[in-house]
């Protein structure tokens, strides 16, 4: 009657046993942290294995090794919610347009006359003409610069809303428009603060969207929200110089007003360069991605008006030389002049894949933030305060425990013991879960382990109430135990869902260290669940197995 | 000899002072709503913007002279609490400062910052930062807005959990009990001062599942006992039920409580609002499981003919067949 078949009980205890072996490497944190590091390095190309081989021996390979990530309120670190002024870039792209508008108009000179910017709101380029007549001539003429929407989303809306208001033609950004060119700011500004954040090297930092326009930054391990900051607004310098000679190692050396500087891929690879660069990145309008005349692919860009006189200067003295394109101190790379680039646009070739390509252009394209960010939340955790909070976390868990692991046994004996083994398993897996999954462990999450500890007993209290009122019946201890399990079901389903329920509402709408309660929380509900059905019931049946006891005390 | 908290057999009548009981409930609820208007909540910058930076010293700290101190950078509403902790070092002695938002700025500026850190190092040299939070005022608005978005969801997820599980009166008297126990939780908190932040309304979730917990268990045994004695006075049958899972009731609520203690004591200042929260919580929503949820069940009757397949009642079982 008790029976549980043997392939449930193997697979039980195999579940145990995974969800322990992931708990486990948390045992040996920094040991294992270490190894982590080093076998990273490794992989990133910037450690060889001799050098970290004390590291890596620190945790055997074949270990899983997965770690239950600290929140900044445990390890210390900086917490930014930035907001990024997207309109910032409708301003830019209006500007930019003034030039083909004035191209346009200028074809049609002798029924619309004599065409003159206005003063505007940024997001908006008003054109007045000299010849209201013409207006339809002209409304047609810069109709013709608007294009279709590359997006998704608006199929069939074009770039650019016109109309004219008396002798004054408003250009605006579509609606679709504006939607695609948030996101593309957005995804561009995530991109630079990645780079930049990813420079400093640190652990595991959270560099997330958030909403239409925002973005959370969390990196653990920096002093302070200020010095992310400075770090996220530096502003890439992406600048092009004259090469003036490379080669390797000390035989390049900076002449006067030269500086030399390394390559980006082949670190051996060292360029002179004139000091004073030609363009800078704020000449740059676009880049993308493309392939040349022969199929290779290739990365063009787009230069604003200054950049383009200076550049088609420069390009039509220096035919037949290199020049370097540098990015934040790296040779990206030094492609040859072949021949006077005045368009104001160019082509970078090299030997691209397209995957280089594509890189280089996104590069290119996040040199600089495309919009300013507005900083709604800082937050600075001092490292210390954070291992604070893990020694206190960790003394009233021990302290939880313990006094819960008495009680039960005080309370409910053998069974009490039973349930002991269930809610070490429990904590076990917890830590085991938020490891393999990768989650991050905050403070409110100690809290809801601890609580955790103190309900997962729930489940086995309400059986062992439940096998107790059974026995009063008198049917044998077979059946009351069966009894009890079956009829306290339906009770220890109703009541864990319900509060899953709220952790899940607590997961989807809070945020950071909130969040990080909810996940401990679920994550709690679920092994609790499972094991004070599956593992009490198996170590009770092991023990009823062997003892066949005619009678029973819960 | 086992160690018990409630005999083994009691048949303790808890609807003879229902009324009382009731009435006291309703008494609180009243208080707490013109606690919250009147002295309202102590928000942090979580909700009201602001900075609060943490300070640590070794010598003992003069809260006046921090004040004068800063009273000189004209910063507006600058509130100044020094922290008692039994997990603190002897020479340990904390404070938190906060700043009101300042006009026209989301997060306060880095210059206003190194100013507070200058004047107080000059206060008292030992003194570090351990931390410095600050929130502008658009997203302690926006926090505000989610967080009653997040608890009327809760409410609501489980009104109608409850409901499809059992039937309306029993939802009707679980979300009574669950309102009944986050508004005393806000009322406690007007009344004690203490600070109301983000985690809090993670606190206030968990009281409303864990209140639910016990409210749920008790309606599961009522069930059970409704299809057991078809012809029992539906009061007899709640009392029966509520003594029936007594001792689990309170054994659950004993050893949640005593790692949410363990926790209070020692884990550290930073969370015992939070830890607070959820003491009370569970105080209240034990008391409220029996004597608002039940007692409004009681009043407000249920379908008693359980027997038939259809309907209510075969929503009910939906589970207990799921064989372990």
């Amino acid at each position: 009657m008790l029976n549980i078949p043997l392939w449930n009980r193997v697979l039980i205890w195999g579940l145990v046993a995974l969800g322990l072996a992931f708990a486990m490497p948390n045992l040996f944190y920094p040991r294992v942290e270490r190894h982590n590091d080093a076998a990273a390095a490794i992989e990133a190309g910037t450690a060889t294995e001799e050098e970290v081989a004390d590291d890596l021996s620190g945790w055997p390979g074949f270990l899983p090794s997965s770690l239950v990530n600290l929140g900044l309120d445990l390890r210390g670190g900086a917490h930014l919610l930035a907001e990024v002024q997207v309109e910032d870039v409708y301003a830019t792209r209006m500007d930019g347009l003034w030039p083909q508008v004035r191209d346009a108009l200028r074809d049609e000179r002798d029924t619309v006359g004599t065409i003159r910017r206005q003063d505007s709101p940024p997001d908006e380029l008003h054109v007045r003409i000299s010849q209201p007549d013409g207006m339809t001539a002209a409304l047609a003429a810069v109709r013709a610069l608007s294009q279709p929407v590359s997006s998704v989303t608006a199929v069939g809306a074009m770039t650019l809303d016109i109309r004219a208001e008396g002798d004054t033609i408003i250009v605006t950004l579509s609606e679709a428009e504006r939607a695609a060119t948030d996101d593309r700011t957005m995804r561009q500004s995530i991109e630079i603060v990645r780079r930049r954040v990813d420079e400093v090297g640190t652990r595991e930092p959270t560099i997330q969207r958030q909403g239409d326009r925002r973005i959370l930054i969390q990196v653990p391990g920096i002093g302070s929200a200020e010095e992310l900051k400075r770090l996220i607004g530096t502003t890439a310098q992406l600048t092009f110089h004259p090469v003036t000679g490379r080669g390797s190692g000390s035989d390049v050396e900076a002449g006067a007003r030269e500086i030399v500087l390394p390559d980006v891929e082949d670190e051996g690879l060292l360029y002179r360069l004139e000091q004073s660069p030609v363009l800078s990145g704020e000449d740059l309008t676009d880049a993308q991605p493309a392939f040349d005349q022969n199929g290779q692919p290739v990365v063009t860009f787009r230069l604003n008006t200054a950049g383009a006189r200076t550049f088609c200067d420069y390009s039509q003295n220096n035919v037949g030389a290199p020049f370097a394109i540098v990015l934040d101190e790296q040779v990206l790379s030094a492609p040859t002049i072949r021949e006077a680039i005045c368009g104001g646009s160019g082509q970078i070739s090299g030997n691209f894949t397209v995957e280089g390509s594509t890189e280089l252009a996104v590069l290119l394209r996040a040199g600089a933030l495309p919009a300013e960010m507005t900083f709604l939340e800082e937050r600075t955790i001092g490292p210390e305060l954070g291992a604070d909070s893990i020694a206190a976390g960790e003394v009233a868990a021990m302290v939880a425990g313990v006094a819960v692991l008495i009680f039960m046994i005080g309370s409910y004996g053998l069974f009490g013991v039973f349930a002991n083994i269930a809610l070490i398993i429990n904590v076990g897996l917890i830590f085991g879960l938020l490891s393999a999954i990768g989650a991050t462990l905050t403070l409110p999450g100690i809290a809801g382990i601890v609580l955790t500890i103190g309900m997962a007993v729930d489940a086995n209290v309400l059986i062992f109430e439940r096998i107790r009122e059974e026995l009063k019946t008198a049917k044998g201890p077979a059946r009351a135990i069966e009894l009890g399990y079956e009829k306290a079901r339906s009770a220890i389903y109703d009541a864990n869902i319900t509060t899953f329920i709220t952790a899940v509402i607590l997961y989807v709408m809070g945020s950071g260290p909130v969040r990080g309660f909810a996940i401990t929380l679920g994550l709690g509900i679920i092994t609790s669940v499972f094991t004070a059905i599956y593992i009490t019931r198996l170590l009770i049946l092991l023990w009823f197995e062997r003892r066949r006891p005619k009678k029973i005390e819960v | 000899m086992r160690l018990k908290l409630v005999p083994s057999e009691t048949n303790w009548d808890f609807f003879r002072l229902s009324s009382v009981a009731l009435v006291a409930s309703g008494v609180a609820v009243m208080a707490s709503i013109v606690l919250f208007f009147v002295i309202g909540l102590n928000f942090g910058i979580d909700f009201r913007g602001g900075t609060t930076i943490r300070t640590e010293a070794h010598s003992e700290v003069d809260v006046a002279a921090y004040r004068e101190a800063l009273q000189g950078l004209d910063l507006g509403d600058i509130s100044i609490t020094e922290v008692f902790d039994p997990t603190f070092a002897a020479d340990e002695h904390v404070t938190l400062v906060n700043v009101q938002a300042q006009d026209g700025q989301e997060s306060v500026s880095a210059e206003t910052i190194a100013a507070i850190e200058a004047v107080l190092q000059e206060v008292d040299p030992t003194i570090t930062f351990p931390s410095v939070e600050s929130v502008g005022p658009t997203v302690s608005g926006e926090l505000v807005q989610t967080a009653i978005i997040a608890v009327t969801l809760a409410i609501a997820a489980v009104l109608i959990y409850i409901w499809l599980r059992f039937e309306w009166q029993f939802s009707l008297g679980a979300v009574a009990a669950l309102i009944h126990d986050v508004t005393l939780t806000i009322g406690i908190f007007c009344l004690l001062q203490i600070r109301f932040d983000l985690a809090i309304i993670a606190a206030l979730l968990t009281i409303v599942g864990y209140s639910l917990n016990d409210t749920v268990i008790v309606f599961d045994r009522v069930r059970e006992n409704l299809r057991k004695f078809k012809k029992r006075p539906l009061k007899e049958v709640l009392n029966l039920s509520i003594n029936d899972t007594l001792s689990r009731t309170v054994m659950t609520s004993f050893t949640t409580l005593i790692a949410l203690i363990a926790l209070f004591v020692l884990g550290g200042d930073v969370i015992r609002g939070f830890v607070f929260a959820m003491i009370w919580g569970i105080v209240v929503g034990t008391y409220s499981s029996v004597f608002v949820a039940s007692a409004i069940l009681l009043r407000l009757g249920v379908k008693r003919d359980w027997s038939k397949t259809d309907g209510g009642g075969a929503s009910g079982t939906q589970f207990a067949n799921i064989d372990a």
